[in-house]
């Protein structure tokens, strides 16, 4: 029954559209159509609500957007005058993005490497599916290993009380491995094997034809390995809002408590009811969120923009 | 050939529609709960429902969920789901209709953007808490002023209290959770506690005072259950049912469960099930709460404290 129906208005399409197209080409156009506006559908409804929500705080609550964001004063409850300072958020965030990339981004286009170029074999059968595995295992198992595990060896051999600054970027890191190890490997090796022998034929050795002709040639996509990794770190809640210890003080070194935008939207959403003040002001932190990710996006695209070969 | 294709494609339309609708619930939060509304709840005043939604604080949940499955063992009929979302959401959703029951750990009226005149009060039972101290630490009775001390930061080193000489770790909640407006209301006269480690699931406090030398936080007396903490007496009371029920010790907070107007149908049913003597005398106390048949004192939304 269901079957007939979308048969014929298959058919009407076909009739429609283009003549001399076959059948299926039509049922695959339609379909990749179909889910290419649903996509930017989802992507466009949700940057409207964030958007709309977010942005109560400034136009319903009067908060100084330009205080909100430099402020380091965030104290939505306490005794006396409320003020919503979230500066030391975004600069949690954006350490601990930043400083996870650092060194994830070396390992993982190394472990790439080494998978694509150096050892195929080995990489294909052991590694590849090892670290494919790391993907699947939830962020809340990673928090609680760090919280169990990591937190108390920091605790008892770097300074400060184990949660820390250090501790998130550790637990990120881990997280964010896979992302950019897996994306770096399927990077090097769509390149096409002509570059290779190209280069050898010259006389480059591995090393040479690997530093000068491989890697420049799959950047734009390594790039993206980093950046897609940081995507996932910036926007990873549980995992370090268990290790972190969300204090809301800037940390001074690597080794104290902070917060991130994510840890402190989880930490309070539930306990706040739907159009108080706090409540907005916690949407508008999804809302910066959101738009960070954008600017990470922006600076993707111009960066493998500019270096494609 | 063809036709299974086009089955395959079916499948993956379904797929896709299936997944869309699932991501936009969720976006949606509220609206979401808004649409679930018109058929499982009986907030909007039906009395005919077999089904309803209890949403809100994570604190009360096991005990609500614990009632709700009992009830539902003896009236297989009735559908009773205890969701946990904070008290915020329970009191943000009862309002608007979206469930039966929004279960809180503060009053409706300390929330902003809560119409108390218009949600009903259901005092389920009694919450007791304290601060739980690392046991290394020596220290098992603190002032009312000391406990001030130490969160407010002026006290630094357990050895300021007859402890260890160890520096202190504090491990708060979040600004806006109901345990901590009520230690802070309660066990430090208001006074805003100093910068800390920072939690909200209770199993995850408990552990970090357990694993962290010096650190002080603060739990309901369900938590403490094992010796991995220490439960602090405050002026010398220990916190039990009795010195709880006789006013003595003075931390603590009603659970809450709003109705939006009087209670009707299975909500009113249950919320009667959940004060009878029945539950009150075996769940309440087995979950680590204080009945309410054990109140020789009461308090209203401003903190006053009278004698029943």
């Amino acid at each position: 029954m269901a079957k007939a129906t979308v048969n014929t208005s298959a058919e009407d399409r076909l009739i429609l559209t283009n003549k001399n197209r076959r059948w299926d080409e039509v049922r695959g156009r339609s379909l990749v159509t179909f889910c290419a506006i649903i996509m930017i559908a989802a992507t466009i409804s949700v940057t409207v609500f964030l958007a709309q929500k977010g942005l109560q705080s400034f136009t319903v609550n009067n908060i100084n957007p330009i205080a909100y964001l430099t402020s380091t004063n965030w104290n939505p409850v306490g005794s006396g005058e409320a003020s919503y300072g979230i500066f030391p958020f975004i600069f949690g965030s954006l350490a601990v993005t930043f400083l996870s990339a650092l060194v994830a981004a070396p390992l993982g286009i190394g472990a790439a490497i080494f998978m694509s170029e150096i050892s195929p074999k080995f990489g294909k059968k052991v590694l590849q599916p090892v670290i494919e595995l790391l993907v699947g295992i939830p962020s809340v198992v990673y928090g609680f290993i760090g919280l169990v595990v990591l937190v108390p060896l920091v605790r008892d051999n770097l300074p400060g009380i184990g949660f820390s600054l250090f501790a998130g970027v550790v637990v990120l890191t881990v997280m964010i491995l896979p992302t950019v190890t897996t994306i770096a490997t399927d990077a090097m090796r769509s390149l096409p094997d002509s570059l290779r022998q190209g280069s050898m034929a010259l006389g480059a050795t591995r090393w040479q034809t690997i530093r000068k002709v491989l890697i420049p040639a799959a950047l734009p996509s390594l790039l993206t390995a980093i950046v897609l990794g940081m995507a996932r770190a910036f926007g990873e809640a549980l995992a370090v809002q268990m290790v972190i210890g969300n204090s809301r003080d800037i940390p001074e070194t690597i080794f104290d408590t902070s917060a991130t935008l994510t840890t402190i939207v989880t930490l309070n959403i539930g306990h706040t009811t739907y159009g108080s003040i706090e409540n907005n002001t916690l949407w508008s932190m999804g809302l910066i969120l959101l738009v960070i990710s954008f600017i990470f996006i922006f600076i993707v695209r111009y960066l493998s923009g500019r270096r494609k070969v | 050939m063809k036709k299974m294709k086009l089955s395959v494609l079916l499948a993956m339309f379904a797929l896709v529609i299936g997944v869309l609708a699932a991501c936009g619930g969720n976006a949606g939060g509220e609206q979401s709960e808004d649409s679930n509304s018109g058929n499982s709840n009986s907030g909007g005043g039906e009395t005919s429902d077999s089904s309803i939604v209890v949403s809100g604080s994570s604190a009360m949940q096991p005990l609500v969920a614990a009632a709700a499955e009992k009830y539902k063992e003896e009236n297989p009929d009735a559908d009773i789901q205890v969701n946990a979302g904070g008290s915020g959401a329970g009191l943000s959703q009862v309002q608007e209709g979206s469930v039966a029951i929004g279960n809180s750990d503060v009053f409706a009226e300390e929330k902003e953007g809560i119409d108390a005149e218009a949600l009903v009060d259901h005092k389920v039972a009694v919450v007791g808490m304290t601060a739980a101290i690392n046991p290394e630490v020596g220290v098992d009775n603190l002032t009312k002023q000391q406990l001030k001390d130490i969160f407010t930061g002026k006290i630094t080193n357990w050895s300021e209290v007859g402890g260890a000489d160890q520096e202190i770790t504090l491990v708060n909640r979040p600004d806006s959770s109901g345990t901590r407006a009520t230690f802070v209301k309660f066990g430090l006269d208001g006074e805003t506690p100093a910068e800390g480690v920072t939690e909200d699931s209770s199993n995850t406090v408990k552990q970090i005072v357990a694993d962290t030398p010096g650190a002080i936080g603060y739990l309901a007396l369900s938590y403490f259950d094992d010796d991995s903490i220490t439960k602090a007496s405050i002026d010398g009371v220990e916190p039990t049912d009795e010195t709880i029920g006789s006013g003595e010790f003075p931390i603590w907070a009603y659970q809450h469960s709003y109705t939006n107007g009087e209670a009707e149908g299975l909500a009113k049913e249950f919320l009667d099930y959940m004060l009878s003597e029945e539950i009150q005398t075996t769940i309440v106390p087995e979950q680590g709460y204080v009945p309410m048949t054990a109140m020789e004192v009461e308090r209203d939304a401003e903190g006053n404290q009278t004698d029943k």
